[in-house]
């Protein structure tokens, strides 16, 4: 019986972080894209604690450290930094109406089901279900990534993407905690490089808008 | 089967009787979280009493659409909360009840309240009824949407077997139950005219969609519209709290003692869920009219994901 519960409720978890990447596409405003990733972030480390209560690993509640700390609270908190500093206009603009955009959505979390499901056919439950979240947070992170001009937005959905792999990681058994930690501190060099560049971009084009690069494209 | 008889009629007579209560109480917490006094909460029944001493003004363009609406759309949303259990399962109707029937109901009341906004001619009364086609629209393919899920992972569109099925306990904390839950509460939302889809305190030419389609109501036409809007609200509170917190609601077969616990664990739950949605309207703004699609699209595909991740779990 506590094995089914252990299951559901880390199976809740993981969806509750779907449902944060689902809710960063609907956002409009920039403030709320980044209050949503802190607490898609939040989720995530909820996911990764519950994980280490269930499997015994106290290596996990490390990871559930690293990612409430740096990315539920340094990260956001960098970006409004960011966003307040540069003036950036507050409005999200889309490449993609936001209606599409949640279709898209859900056909890639279908699609990421149907990847998973039978690759995964000798794997234990509890890692099957995981991996099929976990993968349909990174492709609505790839999605967030593609469909927003703006570089912070691009950046949120990079971050969000990044939430997905730690979600696969703490629920595969047998992570070793330096991968997680090595990913962790490349988010956040990626994070200082992310901040230099949103410098030097607006510096020479007066936009964060991204669509003003693509015409210093060499293949055009 | 003269018991169920008995809990039916009775089920039937508490939805009325309680149906005011539930708004004055919504308006009340409302009020209190603005940091006004507020009305009683008894004051709807006061209002619902004063409208039926008046007498009703029918504009002269009005057919007998205008007049036969109220009592269409109030039959049609009573008898939709007739099929949607609340202190027992033990009902006379509940074989015949079935979720896709409330939405058709519902829909009939809508198609009524909206023609009765047309009927008269003026220009607000159109507008509303377009609007409320809008919202209709969008809401109730996610509606029905929730209905498929819900009844894919109970077996059952009748709103009594869902709620024995969730009961039962076997479901567990199943993901495509809490993400019917919220589609769900978005969609309930849209139906029942609340913040952020429609304001129903509001008689502000841009905002309102329902108060728009009943501006030229007066009297016992206005009392029967009103309780009728009430009486949705509350089968929406019946049903979110019914299917997924149905604790202590009584059985078939049991006695009246059952059915005593059964109403004390459905007051608590309505009343606790009715405070819930005030803190939520107050906590909000209302949407523009261009993002409904949005925020009912993302309605429909919650409820696409809730049958997705059943079949998930069901693979498993």
């Amino acid at each position: 019986m506590l094995s089914h519960y252990s299951y559901d409720i880390a199976h809740l978890i993981g969806a509750t972080v779907l449902m944060a990447g689902f809710a960063l596409l609907y956002q409009r405003r920039l403030q709320a894209v980044l209050n949503t990733f802190a607490f898609q972030a939040l989720a995530l480390a909820a996911a990764a604690g519950w994980q280490a209560h269930v499997q015994n690993a106290p290596h996990l509640w490390v990871t559930a450290g690293i990612a409430l700390v740096f990315k539920a609270i340094l990260v956001p908190f960098a970006l409004h930094w960011l966003v307040k500093e540069l003036g950036i206009h507050r409005a999200v603009e889309t490449a993609l109406s936001i209606g599409w955009t949640m279709i898209v959505g859900v056909a890639l979390v279908a699609l990421s089901i149907m990847l998973v499901l039978p690759v995964t056919a000798n794997a234990a439950a509890l890692t099957r279900e995981s991996l099929a979240l976990a993968m349909s947070v990174v492709l609505l992170g790839l999605l967030m990534m593609i469909t927003r001009h703006n570089a912070v937005t691009q950046v949120v959905g990079f971050m969000a993407l990044e939430n997905g792999l730690i979600l696969a990681a703490v629920s595969a058994k047998g992570m070793p905690l330096v991968v997680e930690i090595s990913v962790a501190f490349s988010v956040l060099v990626a994070m200082t490089l992310f901040g230099i560049f949103f410098f030097r971009i607006r510096e020479r084009f007066d936009s964060l808008d991204l669509q003003y690069l693509e015409t210093h494209r060499g293949d055009r | 089967m003269t018991m169920a008889m008995l809990w039916q009629v009775l089920h039937i007579l508490l939805i009325v009787a309680l149906a005011p209560l539930v708004t004055g109480w919504v308006r009340l917490v409302k009020s209190r979280l603005n940091g006004r006094c507020g009305p009683s909460p008894l004051q709807p029944y006061r209002d619902l009493f004063r409208l039926l001493q008046k007498e009703s003004v029918v504009a002269h363009s009005a057919s007998w659409v205008f007049r036969a609406a109220p009592y269409i759309t109030f039959a049609a949303i009573w008898l939709a909360a007739c099929a949607v259990p609340t202190f027992t399962l033990n009902m006379a109707l509940v074989p015949a009840a079935d979720l896709i029937a409330v939405v058709a109901l519902l829909g009939l009341a809508r198609f009524w309240t909206a023609l009765a906004g047309m009927d008269v001619g003026t220009s607000f009364g159109g507008l509303g009824s377009s609007r409320e086609m809008l919202i209709a629209s969008l809401a109730e393919p996610a509606m029905l949407m929730v209905t498929f899920s819900l009844s894919l992972l109970s077996g059952s569109t009748s709103p009594a077997r869902i709620m024995m099925f969730v009961l039962s306990g076997n479901i567990g904390l199943s993901v495509s139950l809490g993400l019917a839950l919220v589609a769900l509460i978005m969609v309930a939302l849209a139906e029942t005219g609340r913040i952020p889809i429609d304001n129903p305190a509001t008689h502000l030419e841009l905002t309102m969609v329902h108060e728009a389609m009943l501006l030229e109501y007066s009297g016992r036409h206005l009392a029967m519209m009103d309780m009728a809007a009430m009486v949705r609200l509350l089968l929406f509170l019946a049903l979110i709290g019914g299917v997924f917190l149905p604790f202590g609601i009584g059985l078939p077969g049991g006695g009246p003692a059952q059915a005593a616990v059964g109403l004390a664990a459905f007051l608590a739950r309505t009343f606790a869920l009715a405070s819930l949605m005030a803190v939520f309207e107050t906590s909000i703004a209302k949407m523009r009219v261009f993002r409904y699609a949005d925020f009912l699209g993302g309605a429909l595909l919650l409820g696409l994901l809730a049958t997705i991740f059943h079949y998930v779990s069901e693979a498993v």
